[in-house]
């Protein structure tokens, strides 16, 4: 039943980010150094129009958010996160009418900064769409 | 000697091709991008708004909305300055849709928050080939000389117009 309460306090707190809530991003599921986000399919978000597939932005903000949310969920981490940097490799068109979900993991964390991998995938989950790698600032006094 | 092109058919020409290839995308008119233009330089701008702030309490802008727009920013830059010349040449747009390129791979480099203001980005194509393209983007926002993020970023090119 806590970890049910937990998961509804990161639910509201993801979902209470402006850019995020616009995205319409969902947190399913989190652990401690890792969360799994949803992003459902929206036309608002498509990049190429003869395809309908979403636009590559789109794909890097849920990477980020998942990314971010992976370091809150961390043990070591405070409050807040920023992003250093995000690479992100985009390895096929995710398909349209799909929702992209964007599992994180902190793989690695020192006192000042959480190191991030995510992956992307619509409802073929076998084939990624993305993958990313980032760092992520930890806050001072978070210990 | 050619007489110059009234000044008119130049602007609707050139804004014919941005036109062209901003209008089309949703995700750009969803994050509120447009292009100001001065000759061929391009300068994309994200207006601020409050559904592009990832961090309320600061509050800052969202990393994923400054890492779309610098996506924005690059991949435009690049149709734009790929187009560029074959336009000029023909005086006309080329026909049919245009393809944008495929982004390969991104990466962001957050220098510092994103305030919640107005931000503006320039793109350079640093190598543009037959298949493959880098391109560098810088953001700013009230101060020309502090950039708050910079990208490089790989693209697909779209397959050249078969010769009619």
């Amino acid at each position: 039943m806590q970890d049910r309460d937990i998961l509804t306090i990161a639910r509201q707190f993801i979902e209470a980010l402006p850019h995020s809530r616009a995205l319409g991003m969902r947190l399913e599921e989190m652990g401690e150094g890792w969360a799994l986000l949803a992003m459902p399919y929206d036309r608002k978000l498509v990049g190429d129009p003869q395809t309908g597939v979403i636009h590559g932005g789109a794909v890097s903000a849920l990477m980020d958010t998942a990314s971010g949310a992976a370091v809150l969920c961390h043990p070591q981490a405070g409050f807040s996160t920023a992003t250093l940097d995000l690479r992100i490799d985009y390895m096929r068109p995710a398909t349209p009418g799909q929702t992209i979900r964007a599992r994180a993991e902190c793989h690695h964390v020192t006192r000042s900064v959480a190191f991030v991998r995510a992956v992307a995938t619509d409802d073929d989950a076998d084939r990624p769409v993305a993958m990313a790698t980032g760092a992520f600032t930890i806050e001072r006094g978070a210990q | 000697m050619k007489r110059p092109e009234p000044v008119h058919v130049v602007k609707q020409r050139r804004e014919g091709l941005l036109r062209t290839l901003v209008d089309a995308v949703p995700y750009i008119a969803f994050l509120g991008i447009r292009f100001d233009r001065r000759g061929d330089e391009l300068t994309a701008v994200l207006p601020y708004k409050e559904e592009l702030i990832g961090n309320p309490v600061l509050p800052a802008l969202h990393g994923g909305a400054t890492a779309g727009f610098l996506e924005i920013a690059a991949m435009i830059e690049l149709s734009w300055s790929t187009l560029w010349d074959g336009v000029e040449a023909q005086g006309a747009l080329p026909e049919g849709p245009l393809r944008l390129p495929k982004t390969i791979d991104f990466t962001v480099d957050y220098l510092r928050p994103g305030l919640p203001r107005d931000a503006y980005a320039r793109a350079r194509v640093n190598r543009s080939g037959r298949r493959y393209a880098s391109v560098h983007v810088e953001a700013r926002q009230d101060n020309r000389a502090r950039l708050f993020a910079q990208a490089t970023g790989h693209f697909l090119m779209p397959p050249a117009e078969s010769p009619k």
